[in-house]
């Protein structure tokens, strides 16, 4: 049984682009990933895992060996957490993993609003935080501002904060020190009941579902009976390990302070759930932890298989990504236009960006997605609420009461010479302003109630544009607001496209119906006849673009008799084509679905 | 039941193509395989030419056109083409009314070159001016001024040669709709008996590609080849190719054995074949090519034996390059079916965009439908 006071469970928070990453890479170069005692007899059993088969650990979640001034072993479990405000919910389930949490603020930028919110998520899981300054190699850095600004800020004792570069590794060994001497070790009873917290999990289709764990209290190993307290699934384990660099390494047991994996042959990704409490069937403990309150997506957009034929496959992937992401939502849906597909929610534009990329990366699939929503609350005559994520659904007008849009309450962190321009931005996008305070002369905190829906699609970008990359966002749902909302229509040839379907407000519905007719005529190519692109509110049209005809389209020279290449030319162009979707007689190709996200780029 | 075409084309004679890999100097937008060589290098490869046709296994066959291109043909020694002649005669039975072509640059022809090539039975010259206007010449990395070609031409004409294509070519950067204009103008002015007119295509890995052009526009282009027809049919030329013009009766009948369906045979490096329904091509690695010349099987590449679906497709797609395009006739006597019962819905679809012509036996491109023919060919091609 490992001597609990040896070990240290930590995540590492950062606003993006502090050096969470670089550090975390350091941390795991300074050290080793095997304790002296367990190098003999590890290295086999590593090996003959590789055999079997490579498995890449998608969490990055990494056990490393620590030899201390002390002269004592350490062994730490270092839990990554992402930095993205799409990702709260994900810091908050690492966050319980763990003891302890290193702060890293970059010397030059110092603090940014995601710092502030996940040093939050931090304190009010009860972790120690550990604050570094990173990058003090950089010629602007300022590490004493910093410092004072933490203190100041956050309200954090920083004097003793380690002033390093992750780059170049100076001073690492100062962070890892101070894991071990301020981090706290765990305080589980190995001898209670078994008490486990599942903060994540991966699907593996040989050893079925890969649970992550934090042993709060008792042990586990290869044969207890154990329970899910939530779902109520119950099993054996097959396997208990821990996690090598991209590998797990299998051990004869996980007790109480811990953190690692386990194996019970679990093929439902249902009976896994992220947040549940694993405990001994035979022995179980009192009560479950208390878990993650369940985060709702808040950003909903269909998907769909480019080819048909692969609807099925796409169900099988987003059933596989759910496994992983308990934050992700979906249930079958049909477009006029795009055929069978799937509505999803998701956390963020972010998170639905991450999930489109890897049903194309890692399960080969081609889609087609449509313009993303927020949840609306339509609030009809006969006294129902309905919950609208498919603006298509909406219900008729004269159904309609009134409908209500979400709000999030922001943060925007700026220099001051960029207040203006940053509440410009939140002026046209409906904000109303809250207040500012000065964190320090040159800095502000801008709070803001903004729509949601005003912010899922472009703001950031917009907000690093009109900042030169200074500003930095955060924010939080607070709640509905009745508002003056319409369905903006798009027709293409005269005919309505379901899918380019979007609620808007009123008040911005012109310029939005005007931009996105712009849009599609750029994306929409050139077709042998003329396509008017409108857009409508009802029956009326408030813009109209038009494609016009294709002039040109010849091949004028036939290469010396090379009719092949010829004809591979033409047939590539005619595959081309078929990849595009047909609405009517127009061809309309696939990214054209996403325009809406792209009216205010110039 | 469908009679091989194999089977009716034994009777017909062939056409043969010769490829000519070396130039002076490579022009900007040329994607062929071509480029400029040491005197050693061009012995070495007219040489394997003779073997690759001694070896061909043709002998008897009836050839009715031959042509020579490039390249630049005219930069090789007298003295070894007239080699590979020898071995063509040998080995073909080359028609006496064949059409025999040559490609020349300007500045590549004396008037010995062109006594020699009517020795050797050339009866048809074609010469790339591609533009009358020195500036556009020197934008196209072409080696030659429009004085040259006026030389060359002339000199053409002395050594006889009656039968003269001109090659030009538009949308090219820097070029105006009235440079345009002024160079059909000047070209028919000299009256060859037929003018080809290629669009610019920029081809990938040719220093175009990687060069910021101020190519015309797709409006520009639009009238460009329009104004190409109009002025052209001004002296008397007839377009009958989406490329091709030419006076009365001087249509090119090789080229238009491409696109007819005709069977011919490629020599040189990584020329095309169409032989008793394979499509195949020479290697296009030179190295390869030196050394296995004597050895047909092994340096043909990409060889295709052609389906019903890819003969009906390519009758169809090539026919309509034709400004006559194709005959429904024809089509059924080939086929067994009517064009007809196998595009049916594509035809239709066509003519109600206006694309499509229909008149008596044949079915053409209209006007309108020359200039996006891509968007109407592809739908032809069956999978």
């Amino acid at each position: 049984m490992t001597d609990q006071s040896k070990i240290r469970n930590f995540c590492i928070i950062a606003h993006i682009d502090h050096g969470k990453s670089t550090l975390a890479d350091r941390i795991i170069e300074k050290t080793g990933l095997l304790t002296e005692r367990e190098m003999q007899a590890q290295i086999l059993d590593n090996m003959e895992l590789e055999r079997e088969r490579g498995i890449t650990i998608k969490s990055q979640a990494c056990r490393i060996v620590y030899k201390a001034k002390d002269g004592e072993e350490y062994i730490f479990n270092l839990i990554d957490t992402p930095g993205h405000v799409d990702f709260n919910y994900e810091v908050s389930r690492s966050l319980a993993a763990c003891d302890g949490a290193i702060l890293v603020v970059d010397a030059a930028q110092g603090i940014e609003a995601q710092t502030l919110a996940n040093v939050y998520l931090a304190l009010d899981h009860d972790l120690d935080v550990l604050p570094v300054i990173n990058k003090i190699d950089l010629p602007s850095a300022q590490p004493d501002r910093v410092i004072s600004e933490i203190e100041d800020v956050i309200g954090l004792e920083a004097e003793d904060a380690p002033l390093i570069s992750a780059k170049t590794g100076q001073n690492v060994e100062e962070v890892l020190e101070q894991i071990v001497t301020k981090i706290p070790a765990p305080k589980g009873d190995p001898e209670a009941p078994l008490k486990a917290l599942i903060f994540d999990s991966v699907y593996d289709s040989y050893k079925g579902v890969i649970v992550f764990c934090r042993i709060m209290d008792g042990t586990v190993r290869k044969g207890t009976p154990i329970r899910m307290m939530a779902t109520g699934f119950t099993t054996e384990v097959v396997e208990v390990g821990y996690f090598g660099a991209g590998q797990f390494i299998p051990c004869d047991e996980l007790s109480a302070g811990m953190v690692g994996y386990l194996t019970a042959s679990i093929k439902n990704v249902r009976d896994t759930r992220v947040g549940d409490t694993v405990t001994n069937r035979l022995n179980p403990c009192a009560e479950a932890l208390p878990g993650y309150k369940k985060v709702n997506p808040m950003v909903y957009c269909g998907l769909y298989p480019a080819d048909g034929a692969r609807y099925g496959d796409l169900r099988d992937a987003l059933e596989k990504l759910q496994l992983n992401d308990a934050s992700l939502f979906y249930e079958p849906e049909t477009s006029v236009a795009l055929g069978f597909g799937f509505r999803c929610g998701f956390l963020g534009l972010l998170h639905l960006e991450i999930i489109e990329e890897r049903l194309e990366r890692e399960y080969n699939l081609d889609l087609v997605t449509t313009a993303p929503s927020v949840i609306y609350k339509v609030h009809k005559t006969n006294g129902e609420v309905m919950d609208l994520t498919n603006p298509t659904n909406l219900p008729d007008p004269s159904e309609i009461e009134y409908m209500e849009e979400p709000i999030v309450d922001a943060e925007i962190m700026v220099t001051t010479e960029f207040i203006g321009p940053i509440m410009d931005l939140c002026q046209e996008r409906r904000g109303q302003y809250v207040g500012m305070e000065y964190m320090e002369e040159t800095r502000a905190l801008l709070r803001y109630r903004l729509p949601l829906n005003e912010i899922i699609y472009d703001f950031f970008d917009a907000l690093k544009s009109r900042s030169r990359g200074y500003a930095s966002l955060d924010y939080e749902l607070s709640g509905y607001e009745r508002s003056e909302l319409v369905k903006l229509d798009i027709l293409v040839n005269k005919e309505e496209v379901d899918a380019l379907s979007f609620i808007v407000h009123g008040g911005t519905a012109y310029e939005r119906g005007r931009k996105m007719c712009e849009k599609l005529k750029e994306e929409i190519p050139r077709q042998l006849f003329e396509i008017p692109i409108q857009a409508a509110i009802g029956s009326k049209i408030i813009a109209r673009e038009t494609v016009k005809a294709m002039r040109k389209d010849v091949l004028a020279k036939c290469y010396g008799g090379d009719i092949t290449r010829k004809k591979k030319l033409l047939e590539k162009q005619k595959e081309g084509k078929k990849r595009m979707r047909q609405i009517g007689n127009v061809e309309i190709p696939q990214k054209a679905f996403m325009s809406v996200l792209k009216l205010d780029e110039n | 039941m469908m009679k091989t075409t194999a089977e009716m084309k034994d009777a017909e004679g062939i056409g043969i193509y010769i490829h000519i890999p070396f130039c002076v100097r490579k022009c900007l937008y040329c994607d062929f395989p071509s480029g400029p060589a040491e005197s050693g290098r061009i012995r070495a490869y007219m040489d394997a030419l003779v073997r690759e046709i001694h070896m061909c296994g043709e002998e008897g066959t009836r050839a009715d056109t031959v042509f020579i291109g490039g390249g630049t043909p005219s930069i090789v020694d007298v003295s070894l083409m007239e080699n590979v002649f020898n071995e063509l005669y040998r080995v073909f039975r080359v028609s006496p009314e064949a059409e025999i072509t040559m490609e020349a640059n300007p500045g590549t022809l004396s008037e010995e070159k062109l006594f020699a090539y009517r020795q050797f039975g050339v009866n048809r010259l074609s010469i790339g001016l591609q533009s009358t206007d020195d500036r556009i010449l020197r934008r196209l990395g072409r080696i030659h001024t429009c004085e040259d070609f006026i030389k060359s031409y002339g000199c053409a004409r002395s050594a006889g040669f009656d039968n003269i294509n001109v090659d030009l070519m538009f949308a090219v950067p820097g070029q105006s709709s009235e440079d345009w204009r002024r160079t059909l103008h000047s070209a028919a002015s000299l009256a060859p008996e037929h003018i080809s007119a290629y669009s610019l295509i920029v081809e990938e890995g040719t220093p175009f590609s990687r060069m910021d052009l101020d190519l015309p526009d797709e409006d520009t282009e639009y009238r460009m080849y329009d104004d190409t027809a109009e002025i052209l049919a001004g002296y008397g030329y007839r377009q009958y190719e989406i490329s091709n013009y030419a006076l009365p009766g001087r249509e090119s009948r090789h080229n238009s054995a491409y696109w007819t369906g005709k069977d011919y045979i490629g020599f040189g490096l990584s020329a095309a074949s169409l032989r008793r329904d394979e499509r195949y091509r020479v290697t296009d690695d030179m190295e390869e090519y030196l050394v296995n010349a004597g050895n047909r099987e092994k340096m043909l590449a990409d060889r295709q034996e052609l389906t019903d679906n890819d003969r009906i497709s390519e009758f169809m797609f090539l026919g309509l390059r034709m400004t006559g395009g194709i005959s429904k006739t024809e089509f059924r006597n080939r086929f067994g079916h009517t064009v007809r019962e196998i595009y049916e819905p594509v035809i239709r679809k066509h003519k109600e965009y206006g694309l499509l012509c229909e008149e008596g036996d044949r079915i053409f491109l209209t006007r309108h439908g020359i200039h996006v023919s891509n968007q109407v060919m592809m739908d032809f091609l069956l999978s």
